[in-house]
């Protein structure tokens, strides 16, 4: 007796519909077809659903809200305007506007046929690549948000890496979110790095008014034979920000992944993170640090599916839970028949501050191959005391002491970023997160400035 | 410097010492021993301020402030300093970062300035030279993946880096080999002043051989049962604790 | 050694399950369906009390209102309710001389079982209840044990005999509409055992429930409630057979146990319901709900399962943790192998402040099996400094088996330390290699390395037992190489 999903967004979709399918290519509207269809049968879904269990996000979607479905464009120079938490590193920078790509915002010139661009432009130009990967591993069918996404989502990042080209820039995408009012944002990414192709790739997440915004945004990423791509995703959005993140990345042949996923603020967060390994030898790193306080949720749900024999994944989730906070996390490990040599290891470690704090954790091995090496491991605590009392025995106050704990608890996170520039800057926020010195946004000033900037242009 | 009243400490209403008086003045070394379980170490932990344990009665007084009402870290800052017997492991944490930490933390309290970058480096260099200890381990995680004798060293470093008016070094020589406890020795030797005092907690006369104390004190069933000059601890190498326990059995 | 691997697993394939006999008994039975009329004619069978009948009906309301269960790592094949025949008793021969006596053709069937029902041939210090069907046919050691005040009985002597007591625990732990199968259970139970362990008893023997299906069609739905007072402690053993049929037969239980200050209960299983032949056909679909209460302060409930038969598996034993400083326990062998289908775990409910839990579950899945682990952990917000510790372990046995842990921590106290742990692996290369070089034979040093796998769980069980487990899962395990 399952009740009858809420597809009040179909009605939203109907409504803007002409403007939706207008500027995409033929098949991202055929996947668009299809969405509806499968939209139309599974609905957001609610907590009653087993994947869902600690994150209810039906409420959250709701047509009231002010969707953007067309490029607003944005006037004048972004990039000397907003200045990013990860400003020091030497990057390629892009910036996305409430899910749509800005003009001009390119920084550095790309080796040759390196494509970052606008999806829904570069969509359009490369239709063979959409053709090949489009769609193909966002599960449209079995998740209604993913369905919702793919039915509404008009623009967000393209980026194409030929065949063994080697992007040494980092490449950097800031996803900003403003408004006026209360704003649904939808953003579509699709990430593509070809055999032997090297690329790092960060999204950084903002906000830069204080109105309310409900975000769904699916990034599908396809790391072909030898490819090495390092991803990155910094949260850092107001209390006020509801966002849906699906990030789906499928794996071929001795290729190496690393996403790492930082939530540093946010309102409501729930992660999507499905790895296939679907090429002997393929290698999976998988991190993430939450840090909540107040009322906020954070819920990452992770999914890695060993499909082919022989490859190793290593996840490990942390998080650290204030005020009325709640934390949630699902660490599923899918090794399928014949999946053999299989090494899966699994670890997610949580403290909880206060004793309002939440967390509910879900690591999950589900296994069909004999010849494997899986484990996972999942704590719930607190701080040590002995830990605490050897700090505050050399002078150390019991508040430095704790955020010096804090901080070391977090450090495992933070010693797996790569690029050494990013790993100084995200230790530098952490350290000032717990310190309470991140209210908003590091950013904070040159937001206001930003929003100002915005203010002024609208009039 | 310490004086130390009728002092009387539980752990979950379990009594461990019974009422223990002692006074320690500047420039003294004190060794206090006893066989396992006599409340050695819950001695150490209550004077550091260890939240595991309750004083139930007594006093005790630090360069004149009552010790007992100060936190750990102001016990600390006024000078008092605890080598532990099972010293931390913190990952996470670098050496340098927590010493820098510390340094500056009692600096502040004490109302000076904190040690600019350099000035920090400088002293941790001469220190680490004062007490021989690698400068690998500096470069590490607070105690993490130290052998038991890196451990001790790393704690010896602290104190030569806090220069404390009184060191309690609890059981520093157990597990060491003779290189070690070497280093640890001289480190304490070379820290001593006319201005500062340290209590030796130890089991064996050994680390007596390099220490020399003024004074020894046998404590059993957490109280002392005898205090004597140095020549004590030679007659309990000698006939073992069995002598003390007789005599002092209830 | 491939050859020699595939030939050892056909073989524990081929393995005969020892207890499939089927013993022809004159019965008394109901016909097939299920209805109100249906529990009416149970409750007057039993000379039940009005309340009983009330309690019944109630649960049967909910039930039909229920659904069955779908989240569980399982896949059950659509039940027919009204196919199944919801009582089923020996007739009683007239000609017995007292009634003490026993049919002697039960007391074959039990003696077969190697379960003596002469109290001078059991097992020393342990007291049995035997249940066949829908009924309870003996329990010994009754007076020796009224003597000290304790009640072992079948749970319908002492719904007619002890109606207060019954009254007040029945359904206490285990609401009638707590789940779909529990449900069904309060509404046709038709026996099982009561056990009542007065203020300060320590109970002098092992009591035991066996629990045999004997009667073709019918489900068996035993209840069991234990009730364990101020400072007392009994430690209990359940164990359960059913003959070899082609058709599912459906076996949905409850136990409840109620903990009182400072009481101690151990409850151990050794089941070894008939599992399906080596095709999948047949077997029995094992839906149980067993919790205990730890209601008093220093109460400690400890459940052990040895879990070797039943086409398929879904059982869950739980504490709920009231009483400050209470301690539950769960310690679980579950072996699966051909096309045997197991979802078990348990679910610790920390209520009380300073409760401690402890898991340990090992799994061994072989053949086409699917075994899963599946546990919960709660602490709830006034739970302060709860413990947990959880240790899930998988073994893997052939290819073409899965094993699957989903356990589930929600914790909502900061002063609680809650730590699980799982690994799945198969048994070392290396370890069998060595074996072999010192001349154990693989399929010994199998052997050998499964009883060091479970050692920990079989240990909890009383000694008896645990020989009777070894052996049992000795067995299963036959050749089984990895």
């Amino acid at each position: 007796m399952a009740a009858a999903p809420d597809i009040s967004m179909l009605t939203l979709y109907e409504k803007y519909r002409d403007i939706i399918e207008k500027g995409s290519s033929p098949q991202v509207n055929a996947e668009r077809q299809k969405a509806v269809e499968a939209f139309n049968r599974l609905g957001i879904p609610s907590n009653k659903k087993e994947a869902y269990k600690y994150t209810n996000l039906q409420p959250w979607f709701k047509p009231e809200l002010n969707p953007v479905l067309t490029n607003k464009g944005f006037e004048g120079n972004i990039t000397e305007i907003f200045k990013c938490d990860v400003d020091t590193i030497d990057s390629h920078t892009i910036f996305i506007v409430n899910g749509h790509y800005q003009n001009g915002s390119n920084g550095s010139v790309l080796p040759d046929g390196v494509l970052v661009g606008s999806f829904t432009q570069l969509s359009k130009e490369h239709p063979k690549i959409v053709e090949t990967y489009f769609g193909k591993n966002a599960p449209a069918q079995e998740d209604g948000l993913v369905a919702l996404n793919t039915m509404c989502a008009v623009d967000g990042v393209f980026i194409y890496i030929p065949k063994n080209k080697v992007v040494e820039q980092p490449i950097q995408i800031v996803n900003l979110l403003s408004g006026e009012e209360d704003t649904l944002v939808f953003q579509r990414n699709l990430i593509v790095a070809e055999e032997g192709a090297q690329a790092r790739i960060l999204f950084c997440d903002h906000t830069l008014t204080s109105n309310r915004f409900v975000v769904n945004s699916v990034t599908e990423g396809f790391v072909n034979p030898l490819a090495n791509v390092d991803f990155y995703n910094i949260q850092n959005q107001h209390n006020g920000t509801v966002q849906f993140g699906g990030y789906y990345f499928n794996q071929e042949a001795q290729s190496v992944l690393n996403a790492n996923y930082f939530t540093l603020n946010t309102g409501t967060t729930r992660n999507n993170i499905f790895m296939r390994l679907n090429g002997s030898h393929a290698e999976s790193h998988l991190s993430g640090l939450y840090l909540t306080d107040k009322n906020q949720h954070v819920d990452n749900f992770t999914f890695i599916h060993h499909a082919v024999p022989d490859c190793q994944s290593n996840e490990l989730f942390k998080g650290v839970m204030d005020d009325s906070s709640t934390g949630a996390f699902t660490g599923r490990i899918l090794v399928s028949p014949d999946a053999q040599r299989t090494n899966a290891y699994q670890s997610n470690n949580n403290l909880l501050l206060t004793e309002t704090a939440k967390m509910n954790t879900r690591p999950q091995l589900e296994i069909y191959a004999d010849d494997v090496k899986c484990s996972h491991g999942a704590t719930v605590g607190q701080l040590d005391d002995n830990a605490l009392f050897y700090l505050r025995a050399r002078g150390i106050s019991k508040d430095e002491a704790l955020i010096l704990l804090m901080y070391a608890f977090a450090y495992e996170v933070i010693e797996k970023i790569k690029v050494p520039a990013l790993k100084e800057q995200i230790r530098e926020l952490v350290e000032k997160r717990f310190r309470g010195e991140l209210d908003k946004c590091d950013s904070c000033i040159i937001c206001n400035q930003l929003a100002d900037k915005f203010q002024e242009l609208a009039k | 410097m310490l004086k130390i009243r009728n002092l009387h400490a539980k752990i979950d209403d379990k009594e461990i010492l019974r009422g223990i008086s002692l006074d320690v003045k500047p420039g003294e070394i004190h060794a206090i021993m006893g066989p396992n379980g006599s409340g050695k170490s819950t001695l150490a932990a209550v004077l550091t301020g260890n939240e595991a344990f309750e004083v139930s009665e007594g006093s005790v007084e630090f360069s004149g402030k009552d010790l007992l009402e100060m936190a750990p870290e102001d016990r600390a800052r006024e000078g008092l300093f605890l080598s532990f017997q099972y010293p931390v492991e913190i990952p996470g944490v670098s050496m340098t970062n927590f010493m820098r930490t510390a340094i500056n933390e009692q600096r502040k309290y004490r109302g000076l300035e904190p040690l600019s970058a350099s000035e920090f480096l400088k002293l941790m260099r001469d220190r680490k030279n004062l007490v021989e200890i690698d400068s690998d381990l500096t470069n590490r995680s607070v105690n993490e993946g130290f052998s038991g004798g890196e451990k001790k060293k790393n704690e010896i470093f602290q104190m030569a880096m806090l220069d404390p008016k009184l060191a309690i070094l609890d059981e520093t020589d157990s597990g060491l080999d003779i290189d070690a406890l070497r280093v640890v020795a001289n480190g304490v030797n070379k820290l001593r002043r006319a201005d500062n005092a340290t209590i030796v907690i130890t089991h064996y006369q050994r680390l007596l051989d390099y220490i020399q104390p003024d004074y020894v004190h046998v404590l059993y069933k957490g109280r002392i049962v005898k205090s004597a000059g140095k020549e004590l601890a030679l007659e309990l190498e000698e006939k073992g604790y069995d002598w003390i326990k007789k005599e002092f059995e209830e | 050694m491939a050859t020699d691997q595939d030939r050892l697993l056909e073989e524990v394939t081929n393995r005969e399950y020892q207890y499939g006999f089927y013993t022809d008994i004159e019965m008394d039975m109901f016909s097939k369906g299920l209805s109100e009329d249906t529990i009416r004619a149970i409750s007057e069978k039993k000379n039940e009390p009005a309340f009983m009948l009330e309690f019944r009906l109630d649960a049967y309301r909910k039930w039909l209102k229920m659904e069955s269960p779908d989240w569980a790592h399982l896949k059950i094949p659509a039940i027919d309710y009204q196919d199944i025949i919801y009582y089923a008793a020996p007739k009683p021969k007239p000609k017995l001389n007292s009634l003490d006596e026993v049919d002697p053709e039960l007391k074959a069937t039990f003696d077969k079982l190697g379960i003596p029902l002469d109290e001078q041939k059991v097992l020393a210090g342990v007291a049995v209840d035997a249940v066949i069907d829908s009924v309870s046919v003996k329990t010994t050691f009754r007076e020796t044990l009224a003597e000290r005040g304790i009640i072992f009985c079948s749970i319908s002597e002492a719904i007619r005999e002890y109606p207060d007591l019954v009254k007040q625990y029945l359904g206490s732990v285990v609401p009638v509409g707590d789940n779909y199968f529990a449900a069904l259970n309060s509404a046709v139970f038709s026996d099982g055992s009561f056990v009542y362990i007065p203020k300060g008893v320590r109970c002098p023997m092992e009591l035991s429930t066996y629990f045999r299906i004997n009667a073709r069609d019918t489900g068996q739905f035993e209840r069991t409630l234990i009730v364990a007072e101020d400072d007392s402690y009994v430690s209990y053993l359940e164990g359960c057979t059913a003959p070899m049929r082609d058709e599912n037969q459906l076996h949905a239980a409850v136990v409840e146990i109620v903990a009182f200050e400072r009481a101690e209960v151990k409850y151990s299983t050794v089941q070894n319901w008939y599992p399906g032949d080596k095709e999948g056909k047949g077997g029995i679909y094992n839906f149980v709900t067993k919790r205990g209460i730890c209601k008093g302060d220093y109460s400690k409930i400890s459940w052990t399962q040895v879990e070797t038969g039943s086409a398929i598996t879904w059982k869950y034993p739980s504490c709920v943790l009231m009483g400050d400083h209470s301690v539950g326990e769960f310690y679980s062998v579950a072996l699966t192998n051909n096309y045997q289908q197991a979802d078990t775990g348990t679910k610790m409910i920390h209520l009380g402040k300073n409760t401690k839990s402890l898991i340990v579950s090992k799994g061994i899945s072989a053949g086409k099996s699917q075994n899963s682990y599946r546990g919960l952990v709660r602490v709830s917000k006034k739970a302060d400094n709860a413990r947990n510790f959880s240790q899930c372990d998988s073994l893997l046995l052939g290819d073409k088996c899965g094993a699957h842990t989903f356990p589930y921590l929600e914790i909502n106290n900061s002063t609680a330390k809650v730590e699980h742990e799982a690994t799945t692996s198969k048994i070392g290369e290396d370890q069998i290699f060595y074996c072999n070089q010192r001349g154990i034979s693989t399929e010994d040093a199998v052997g050998l390395i499964v009883n060091g796998y479970v050692k920990e769980v079989i240990n909890q069980l009383p000694m008896e037992f645990a020989v009777e487990a070894q052996k049992l899962l000795q067995i299963s395990l036959e050749g089984s190489v990895g």
